[in-house]
């Protein structure tokens, strides 16, 4: 008995080692979801982003939430999908991020307008209301107004399926 | 030049890819009138982790994202919110991970009770050890 004792510390210190090298090696995730899924969106009162739009509600079925800005390089590969989105049925309203009207007006002209609403949020209020760290970002917002799905990034052609479906989930 | 444009952002990916060319809002880089709100508020900053430069404090951070939660976090102790409250309030967005203040709950509280149970064990051994000299 008083032999196995004797390994018990160098045991120990395998076990600590082995624990210690495998998370290092895990790559890193910087990818932090949103605390704030299953929530409702909060209620927010944003300046139309865009001449042909009005404005952002807080309120009005099931629908997608993208957050994006003319700045943000991403968003150009990801409006052509987000078109098609909307040509399948799906609502998109746009929070348009630290930004300006004639820009949001210039890119939109450019990439093309899927969105029914774009508020402008000039300071980011909204971004840290529901727990969004980046553009671009897409939340699926259900009938209630309660946040069902946070989508991290452009979403490409392959995650159109799954968010649709999701969409559908959230009537 | 619209030809040119790419080749010129190819020069400057990131800051393509992160900054807008907004101004920095009113109370990023401005301090508060009144300085104990502005020590209330200078020391949730540096407690509160930057999204974007993720190794970083808010108050350290240059990210845009971190200068807007700087200006909402002046504003909301202007307002007279208490500091712990906004910091619940990130926490409920962003996770414990927001925060640089430790927490003690289920997940942390073997870091919290294990330096105890370490130095009672220590104790323990070097008190048999100490008995034994004695005789």
């Amino acid at each position: 008995m008083k032999r196995l004792v004797i390994w018990a510390p160098l045991a120990a210190f395998v076990i600590f080692f082995g624990v210690v090298a495998l998370q290092l090696y895990r790559p890193d995730n910087r990818e932090h979801p949103s605390q704030f899924v299953g929530h409702p969106f909060p209620i927010v009162q944003l300046p139309a982003a865009a001449s042909s739009r009005p404005t952002f509600t807080a309120t009005g079925g099931p629908r997608l939430v993208n957050v994006f800005a003319s700045w943000c390089v991403p968003c150009i590969a990801e409006a052509p999908v987000l078109a098609s989105m909307t040509a399948q049925g799906a609502v998109i309203d746009g929070v348009a991020l630290r930004d300006r009207r004639e820009d949001v007006d210039a890119f939109l002209a450019q990439n093309g307008n899927p969105y029914r609403t774009i508020g402008l949020d000039a300071n980011s209020r909204v971004q840290l209301a529901i727990g969004s760290s980046g553009v671009p970002e897409t939340f699926i917002v259900d009938s209630k107004g309660i946040i069902r799905h946070q989508h991290i990034g452009a979403i490409t052609e392959g995650d159109v399926p799954d968010l649709l479906e999701k969409l559908r989930a959230a009537q | 030049m619209r030809r040119l444009a790419p080749l010129l952002l190819l020069l400057a990916p990131l800051p393509a890819l992160a900054d807008s060319t907004m101004p920095k809002a009113a109370l990023a880089d401005t301090q508060l009138p009144d300085a104990r709100q502005e020590a209330q508020a200078k020391a949730l900053m540096e407690s509160v982790r930057c999204l974007v430069c993720q190794g970083q404090s808010i108050a350290d951070s240059d990210a845009e994202l971190a200068a807007d939660m700087r200006a909402m976090i002046r504003e909301r102790v202007q307002k007279g919110e208490k500091p712990e409250d906004i910091r619940n309030w990130l926490i409920a967005r962003y996770g414990d991970w927001v925060s640089y203040k430790p927490v003690l709950d289920t997940a942390t509280a073997p870091l919290w009770i294990a330096p105890l149970i370490l130095i009672g064990a220590g104790v323990f051994l070097a008190r048999g050890r100490f008995r034994r000299r004695r005789r």
